[in-house]
């Protein structure tokens, strides 16, 4: 059994009565480096560890939850936080759905999500990777003016779960990346791009590919301009579908359905996209990043269908958001480390692929905008509403072909809209940090705001 | 009650001067430039009200110190939870790691006595009942509901968090700060024939509770239901290039995005914003007086010292449209040979500082705000707007409009659906052409790098000839 374990199933033995007490333990070692202009400009070493804790009670008027969490694990902080947490159920309202996850029977899938490599490769092999990086940017194109930052960055993160209602989960996790920023100029406006690579360990990432992919984005955007509004099809690359598919996917949550916050509220067994669009949520893919064996409060994860062929099947649900709405958990709790409360969240999106790549698609598309980078979704999508209004750059699409490049406009439609009118999906998966993975898309009746 | 130690802790310098003196000389043991102990003791506590259910109260207590050793133009990092002598002497080698030179064995460092500064709060969280607390969310999802039976959900948030900490460095410096922060969020949906609609309205300051009051919180709460209303109605925005009014308070924002992030020093010494080089010219219409102000008490980016123990300071920014100076944190303006300007802020004791804003704002004008609007034959009136986002590398940057009406004749007419608006920082502070006198200011979080700050913005009732409008009506 983990250490971390082990101290979340001691901590169950301070319980009191008919009280129920979950608790969460986790634990972080994390290193990042930055270069610039061939030196280490940062090099951060941290571990952390910290936990949450929630203590329910049950009435005839139903149960009651306070939680408490702390930035470490000495006795004092594990003392004060169950005094708070209990002190703070007296203040919540009673609530018969509200529930602590119960083992549902459902096995664990067996995933390899750690590689040791992380831990063994040596520092200053890290920091060489940063600096190349770098270097590959800087020397790749005469017009690289300029490299903002070159990151390296890696991670292990473990976590256990136990409850007094029979929860017992462990599990660990490791990652890698290396990001970089580029910013181009041949005489005009300054343009940018960025690269990435992601795996799970050092030896998987891909210098070269993030490297070029910095310079090919800013320097094919150089020379951009700002068009005249119109409507046309866009096609978002994997990059940007990919956020596109993760809004989506918070409004499948079963948490915003039961708050009533959710555009799919009431619309199972509708057509709510195209028949060529098939969404799932599989965290048991050990190919996304994101894949986990276990959800935030202990339960199997496993594979969800969202929309099938353009028909809603259903949502993903923790165990409260499900009570509430006259189902159960599909394993898919997630919280926001240890201060976050359990609420229901799609982990690991992906997207059936589609028959045509990305070139055939641009080819039937014919002529619209092809769209590389997005800005202030934030604050341009509203996931209640559905209305969806974001900065873009990207580059013009002019005969089936990637034409002249285009900033400082909007794509701007509602979620509702977008989804009806997907026009193509692409065969062009691609596995990328974060909750979805991407592929590219075409989506129809898109306003581009410009001048 | 919440974080009942606090009080207590507060007293305390967290960690024994002598102890950081010894962590200092540690730190540079291996031959570095500078380096530096940022001890924090940081309490919360938030709770939820939804659907008039209490949920989700939390209490959270973070405690520990982030050590930076600074080697020519390398930095090195590194935090604990372990705030004992050995657990920060073990964080003080880790970030001495990239001084590989090798020294002459432990510095002695001397810091000078504490400079502390006290916090401003009235009422501090942990003397606050949560009963009463929860009477307040109560009372402001009464006064939501009471806009009309189109609003269907209604969730309302409060947190507050003490923040003690004290930082020491190899130049002596040894001060301590104690920041009270308090937030109260509204969020409604309105449900109508056209689907459902959001309205948001925050209250935060650098204060306690003494910043909500009965009648604050009911009228955020009304605002917001109202704002959720008056877009069930709403027809899709305009696309394209319009004159847009921005009303007092919505709009500083714009000037976050549209120049405040490419004035901080980190992207103006990395060449990276459109304003490097540009000191002393004409950047701005001449309307346009920025400042950043860190000492403007109570307001959500108040800051008695920033993260790295200076003092928080009022620096103009841009006077009447020609750009007097940037934001400088501790490791930029030594690259200058000039000093801070009280920007270095962090996160927490797990982040590097950085340069970043407090409370950036335009200083008013003189025209009336109401014949702004009668001079506008036709535009677009933003109400209020939501974040923004910039690119400081080309200047592009955009902002979201979360009520907004449309500029008919001189007059604000309907309702418009949220979308994003556009445009390029040094184009658009040319655009400003009128100034109003109503200046106030809205609370925010400022994310960077990762990084998420409390900052203010303000501005007073101003117009823009023309920005783009990124709505689905082409």
């Amino acid at each position: 059994m983990s250490q971390l374990l082990e101290r979340a199933e001691r901590m169950l033995e301070s319980a009191r009565g008919a009280e129920e007490i979950e608790v969460y333990v986790a634990s972080g070692v994390d290193t990042e480096v930055q270069a610039y202009q061939g030196e280490v400009e940062e090099l951060t070493t941290a571990t952390s560890n910290g936990f949450g804790v929630r203590i329910l009670n049950d009435s005839a008027g139903g149960a009651r939850v306070g939680t408490a969490w702390a930035g470490s694990l000495d006795d004092e902080a594990i003392v004060n936080a169950l005094r708070e947490a209990r002190d703070n159920a007296t203040f919540a309202t009673e609530d018969e759905f509200v529930a602590f996850a119960r083992p549902d029977g459902v096995a664990a899938v067996s995933l390899t999500l750690t590689d040791e490599a992380v831990v063994s490769t040596p520092l200053d092999q890290k920091i060489a990777m940063a600096i190349e990086l770098e270097r590959l940017v800087r020397s790749g194109d005469t017009r690289i003016r300029q490299v903002d930052s070159a990151n390296y960055s890696d991670y292990v993160a473990e976590a256990a779960i136990a409850s007094t209602t029979g929860i017992r989960a462990s599990y660990a996790r490791t990652g890698a990346y290396v990001s970089v920023e580029a910013i181009a100029n041949d005489g005009g406006d300054d343009q940018t791009g960025w690269g990435l690579s992601a795996g799970r360990a050092p030896h998987e990432l891909d210098i070269e590919k993030a490297a070029a992919d910095a310079i090919r984005r800013a320097t094919r955007m150089l020379g951009a301009v700002k068009p005249k509004s119109f409507k046309c099809t866009a096609v978002f690359d994997p990059r940007t579908a990919a956020t596109l598919f993760s809004i989506i996917g918070s409004a499948l949550s079963g948490e915003a359905v039961v708050r009533g916050r959710s555009i799919f509220a009431n619309r199972v067994g509708e057509m709510v996209a195209t028949p060529s669009f098939t969404l799932l949520d599989d965290p048991t893919d050990a190919r996304h990043f994101a894949a986990s064996v276990y959800d935030a409060e202990g339960l199997a994860c496993r594979r969800n269908v969202l929309i099938e062929r353009g028909e809603l099947k259903g949502f993903v649900y923790d165990t409260v958001s499900a009570r509430r709405a006259g189902t159960v958990s599909t394993g898919s709790a997630v919280r926001g480390g240890i201060a976050g409360s359990p609420s229901a969240g799609c982990r690991a999106l992906q997207l059936a692929p589609g028959e045509v790549d990305q070139a055939e698609i641009l080819r039937r598309v014919g002529n619209g905008v092809f769209v590389e980078s997005l800005i202030g979704v934030h604050s341009g999508v509203n996931p209640v509403s559905g209305d969806f209004s974001v900065g873009v750059t990207g580059l013009m699409i002019r005969d089936g072909q990637l034409a002249e490049p285009v900033r400082e406009i909007t794509v701007a439609s509602t979620l509702q809209r977008m989804l009806l009118d997907v026009v193509h999906v692409g065969s062009d998966l691609e596995w990328l940090p974060g909750p979805a993975a991407g592929q590219s898309v075409a989506i129809d009746n898109i306003a581009i705001s410009g001048t | 009650m919440i974080g009942s130690c606090t009080l207590a802790c507060m007293k305390s310098t967290l960690v024994e001067h002598e102890v950081l003196q010894r962590t200092l000389g540690e730190a540079m043991a291996r031959g570095g430039d500078f380096a530096e102990v940022f001890v924090e003791d940081r309490t919360t506590s938030s709770a939820m009200l939804d659907q008039r259910r209490v949920e989700q109260l939390s209490s959270g207590r973070e405690r520990g110190a982030g050590i930076r050793v600074v080697v020519g133009d390398t930095t090195g990092f590194a935090h604990t939870a372990d705030l004992t002598e050995s657990g920060l002497v073990a964080a003080a080698r880790a970030a001495a790691a990239v001084a590989r030179a090798g020294g002459g064995g432990v510095r002695e460092i001397a810091l000078g006595p504490l400079l502390d500064n006290p916090s401003r709060a009235t009422i501090l969280p942990a003397d606050v009942d949560k009963a009463r607390k929860i009477e307040l969310m109560n009372h402001a999802d009464d006064a939501a509901r009471s806009e009309g039976s189109s609003i269907t959900q209604v969730q309302v948030a409060l947190g507050d968090s003490t923040r003690h900490f004290v930082v020491a460095n190899s130049d002596g410096l040894f001060a301590g700060d104690h920041q009270v922060r308090t937030r109260f969020n509204v969020s409604c949906i309105a449900k109508g024939d056209t689907g459902m609609q959001t309205g948001y309205r925050p209250i935060a300051g650098t204060r306690g509770f003494e910043l909500l009051s009965a009648d604050a919180v009911a009228e955020a709460a009304r605002g917001a239901a109202r704002q959720a209303i008056t877009k069930l109605d709403a027809r899709p925005a305009p696309s394209g290039d319009l004159p847009v009014v921005l009303a007092g308070g919505s709009g500083g924002i714009l000037f976050h995005e549209a120049c405040g992030h490419g004035l901080e020093a980190d992207a103006i010494l990395k060449q990276a914003s459109v304003y490097a080089g540009k000191v002393g010219q004409l950047v701005a219409s001449p309307l346009v007086t920025l400042v950043d102000d860190g000492t403007v008490e109570g307001e959500w980016g108040y800051l008695a010292i920033d993260d790295e123990g200076r003092p928080g300071a009022r620096n103009v920014l841009i006077e009447n449209g020609v750009l007097t100076d940037y934001m400088w944190d501790y490791l930029r303006s030594r690259k200058e040979g000039r000093v801070s300007s009280g920007n270095g802020r962090r996160q927490s004791y797990q982040h590097l500082p950085m340069v970043r804003m407090t409370n950036t704002y335009l200083l008013e004008g003189d025209s009336d705000a109401d014949e702004i609007v009668a001079q506008t034959p036709y535009g677009v009136y933003v109400a209020q707007l939501g974040g923004g986002q910039v690119n400081t590398a080309t200047g592009d940057f955009v902002f979201g409009m979360t009520a907004a009406f449309m500029i008919e004749d001189g007059k604000i007419t309907a309702p418009l659906r949220d979308c994003n608006l556009i445009g390029n920082g040094p184009d658009v502070l040319q655009r400003v052409d009128a100034v109003a006198s109503d200046f106030s200011m809205t609370p925010g979080t400022c994310g960077k790098n990762g990084q998420s700050v409390p900052v203010g913005t303000g501005q007073a009732t101003m117009r823009l000839t023309g920005v783009t409008i990124g709505g689905a009506a082409v």
